[in-house]
């Protein structure tokens, strides 16, 4: 029998047909898959984390692993420095965070373990030239000086923004002070090289990734002051 | 002898003759975009060269029962989901890569390259030269993404695959590295010397 192609009833059905045999085939791809998908993300985050505290998984380390041991609590705390129960620091996203006033933010703090003493280490978020920039930063546990910090972008141009992902970039973060001399926080400047403020303290920008490193400036400004009290009260304990 | 080569000719023509990216002049778009770095630019052509030659195949094997007023949206349909799930095995075996490609691997789709091919050849022909097509198509590609990367990588940033092949000393010497070659108006420049060069030999 010669089918005829041209029909409308034929048409109608073979596109039926092809939409929910390839819907079967993608669903079994995606749950296939999930996973060891959920398995990376998780762990990629963990790695993140633990590049803020300048410790990186060498030779057949795993990150799972490495995470255990060095992150000893995580939780989340409110703007005024006070344990918000039941939230999973790992579960809440800063993006969505630092849209809301600062009063309302749930801020993730995870503590880490180092050779060098405890570090507390809060994420942040911004946005750079072209999506979304975030990062780790580990904090001393007087709450004052940046132990070690931990850049990551969606989209930023190769070889320009894309640079603040590199330690060259990050560890100038290294020691900085976020507050100033009479106690108020004043976040690192991410400035143009050659300048060289007196009074705050400040990295040099990416040269050629001026918009992103503006945005790391802002990212950094307003993620971290909402944990300001937080940071005070650690330099009380 | 002539046989074979007659056989073989979809996967070979496509390498250099017909070559798609500078003879055909499709797929520059991503050609731009993926080849600021080496290692992208093969995980790209690897999946390029598996999304066509799998779509060649699928569209050559029911290529006599497609109503031809919807020929269009079944391609679309099956390059499409074969792109959905090299981007979730990439997501699944090779996080860092596919994190580096992110939004490429989808664009895929829009790769006019496989459109075109499913077009022109996997409707009029056997579901086995539609696979030679597409991995000859595939690779023509390919090869123009790693040369123009190549130099890219190499004059942009002063590495290859990410290790320094540049030496410290020339550097010393007041050697910069060129930051134009890493945005995209370079590569459509390097894509343009190779279209000359390949041009002056042919004739």
């Amino acid at each position: 029998m010669k089918i005829n192609k041209e029909n409308n009833v034929y048409t109608v059905l073979y596109a039926a047909v092809l939409v929910v045999v390839v819907g079967f085939v993608l669903a079994l791809v995606y749950q296939a898959m999930r996973p060891a998908q959920l398995e990376n993300i998780a762990n990629d985050t963990k790695k993140q984390i633990l590049a803020a505290a300048l410790i990186h998984p060498s030779g057949d380390e795993t990150v799972g692993a490495l995470y255990e041991e060095h992150i000893t609590d995580s939780y989340c705390v409110d703007s005024k420095g006070e344990k918000i129960a039941g939230v999973d620091a790992m579960e809440v996203s800063m993006a969505a965070e630092v849209k809301k006033p600062a009063d309302e933010r749930r801020l993730p703090v995870f503590v880490c373990q180092t050779d060098k003493g405890v570090k507390y280490i809060v994420p942040v978020a911004g946005a750079g030239l072209w999506g979304p920039i975030w990062g780790y930063i580990a904090m001393d546990s007087n709450g004052r000086n940046i132990y070690g910090a931990y850049f990551g972008h969606q989209g930023e141009t190769p070889g320009l923004g894309a640079e603040i992902e590199k330690p060259a970039f990050s560890n100038q973060f290294d020691g900085k002070p976020i507050f100033g001399a009479n106690g108020e926080f004043e976040s690192v400047l991410v400035v143009k090289k050659g300048q060289e403020p007196t009074d705050r303290a400040y990295v040099n920008a990416v040269s050629g990734g001026t918009i992103t490193s503006q945005g790391v400036q802002k990212m950094l400004a307003d993620s971290l002051e909402p944990y300001t009290t937080f940071f005070k009260n650690l330099e009380k304990e | 002898m002539g046989n074979i080569r007659k056989r073989i000719e979809p996967l070979i023509n496509p390498l250099s003759n017909d070559n798609p990216v500078i003879v055909q002049i499709l797929g520059i778009c991503s050609a731009l975009a993926v080849t600021a770095k080496l290692q992208p630019a093969v995980v790209m052509t690897i999946s390029v060269v598996a999304v066509l030659a799998l779509s060649n195949v699928i569209i050559s094997l029911i290529r006599n029962t497609i109503p031809t007023s919807i020929r269009i949206i079944v391609q679309l349909v099956v390059v499409a989901a074969l792109v959905v799930i090299v981007d979730q095995v990439l997501k699944a075996w090779n996080y860092e890569v596919s994190k580096q490609l992110s939004v490429f691997i989808g664009l895929i789709i829009t790769n006019c390259i496989i459109m075109g091919r499913l077009e022109a050849f996997a409707l009029n022909n056997t579901p086995f030269n539609s696979f030679l097509d597409g991995i000859g198509n595939g690779l023509g590609y390919g090869i123009i993404l790693v040369i123009v990367a190549f130099f890219r990588e190499l004059l942009g940033s002063g590495t290859l695959w990410g290790f320094q092949v540049i030496p410290q000393a020339l550097y010393d010497l007041g050697y910069q590295n060129n930051g134009m070659m890493i945005l995209p108006p370079m590569a459509l420049i390097t894509v343009a010397c190779i279209i000359w060069f390949h041009n002056r030999k042919a004739k």
